[in-house]
């Protein structure tokens, strides 16, 4: 297998190939912030959080899905690349209605822990509220799409390691919308198992467990990885560093 | 409310601040000139809309105070919804007696069609957030004030919610 030297803010690193950016930035300790990329699901690249710049190139890349190659030179925390972090962390706010002091997960939310990397003082663009549902019909779990960010954690983790599919993206731009099934009440999908990994995943309060009051909900993601891991590659252990 | 927290740290500002105006105070008239204004809640009617703007226009700075005034937060939950429906809801369907919606302004205020925060209706030059902000949030920025600064808010005191 060969490997890969390239440079992420000025220094060397090597990457395995098929490695992306962001895991060799994530086994060196380099911070890029993420929403969307979650261990053990497939990347998807949407959230653009986790864009950098590579020399050479006016585009910028999402570190998630970009293979580093020979030599490529890696900036992970440019002024550019801050502001327009920034900026996507004010979309997704307006986006939604993201109502922190009434939420679930208040104080263990990856959007907020976001709008804190990212120094949010405020939201510059105009809030649009829009009209979204929440949906309460399954017996342990509710979805308040008011909080959905639209990741696809749910989806891809239901999907890949779940294999039920309950959940898919309808509609188009700012209007697509989580649903289950063929777009009909959680409670009456016949595919759903109720295994509860799409409640784990989910990154804000969208997804949470019935009964949790505003701030109780604190969702753990890394399991995912440890049960990709146990069945690819048949290693039962939960090292400290998936614990995190 | 929140502002109180300080608890005795209020004793000491108390010496280097002069209030002027506040909702627990008896002072009717927002007055003119005014270094610092705190506001609390978001912008959600006719009455909050005409004090903003008075508010901007007699304060050389004005703060957005806590999440309501800073993202809409709480308040802005109805905004999804039609005021004549929250209205028809609150005045003629949860109303015990004398059903009906207020239509003469004259002694409440007419909601917005939606609420917004502070910096959608006048120009905001530092927001505080939290629900409510913590004490040693409000100490640290009124502080930074009195040294003549303008308060950047390090990382560990944002926080929404």
């Amino acid at each position: 297998m060969s490997v890969i030297t390239f440079t992420i803010d000025g220094e060397q690193y090597s990457a395995k190939e098929g490695d992306t950016i962001l895991q060799v930035a994530r086994d060196n300790k380099i911070p890029i912030p993420t929403l969307c990329y979650l261990e053990g699901l497939s990347t998807f690249g949407a959230c653009r959080l986790c864009v950098v710049e590579i020399e050479g190139s006016p585009k910028l890349f999402p570190a998630c899905t970009t293979k580093p190659t020979e030599s490529m030179v890696v900036r992970t925390s440019t002024d550019k690349l801050k502001k327009y972090r920034r900026m996507i962390v004010e979309l997704l706010a307006s986006e939604g209605n993201h109502q922190c002091a009434v939420c679930v997960v208040n104080g263990h939310c990856e959007l907020q822990d976001l709008a804190y990397e990212v120094e949010l003082d405020h939201v510059r663009f105009p809030y649009l509220f829009p009209k979204k549902s929440l949906d309460a019909t399954h017996k342990d779990f509710v979805i308040d799409r008011n909080r959905c960010v639209l990741c696809t954690r749910c989806v891809r983790v239901c999907h890949e390691v779940e294999a039920a599919h309950v959940w898919d993206i309808a509609g188009r731009g700012i209007d697509c919308e989580i649903i289950a099934d063929l777009n009909q009440p959680w409670g009456t999908s016949p595919s759903c198992t109720s295994c509860g990994k799409c409640v784990r995943v989910c990154p804000t309060g969208a997804l949470f467990d019935k009964g949790a009051a505003v701030g109780e909900m604190q969702k753990e993601s890394g399991f995912i990885k440890f049960i990709v891991n146990a069945r690819n590659k048949h290693e039962w252990v939960r090292t400290a560093h998936e614990e995190e | 409310m929140s502002f109180l927290d300080m608890d005795e740290r209020l004793i000491e500002l108390a010496d280097k601040i002069e209030l002027v105006y506040s909702p627990i105070a008896d002072i009717k008239e927002f007055p003119e000139n005014v270094d610092v204004t705190l506001v609390e809640g978001a912008v959600t009617n006719s009455e909050n809309e005409e004090m903003a703007h008075l508010i901007r226009k007699n304060s050389r700075l004005v703060i957005a105070f806590g999440d309501c005034a800073t993202t809409g937060n709480v308040t802005a939950m109805r905004n999804p919804f039609k005021v004549e429906d929250i209205q028809r809801r609150a005045y003629i369907e949860l109303a015990d007696k004398n059903q009906r919606i207020p239509d003469e302004y004259i002694t409440i205020a007419q909601l917005l069609k939606t609420a917004k925060p502070l910096h959608e209706i006048i120009k905001v030059d530092i927001w505080l957030h939290g629900c409510p902000p913590t004490a040693d949030q409000i100490w640290f920025a009124v502080n930074e004030l009195l040294q003549g600064r303008i308060p950047v808010l390090p990382p560990a005191y944002l926080r929404y919610g």
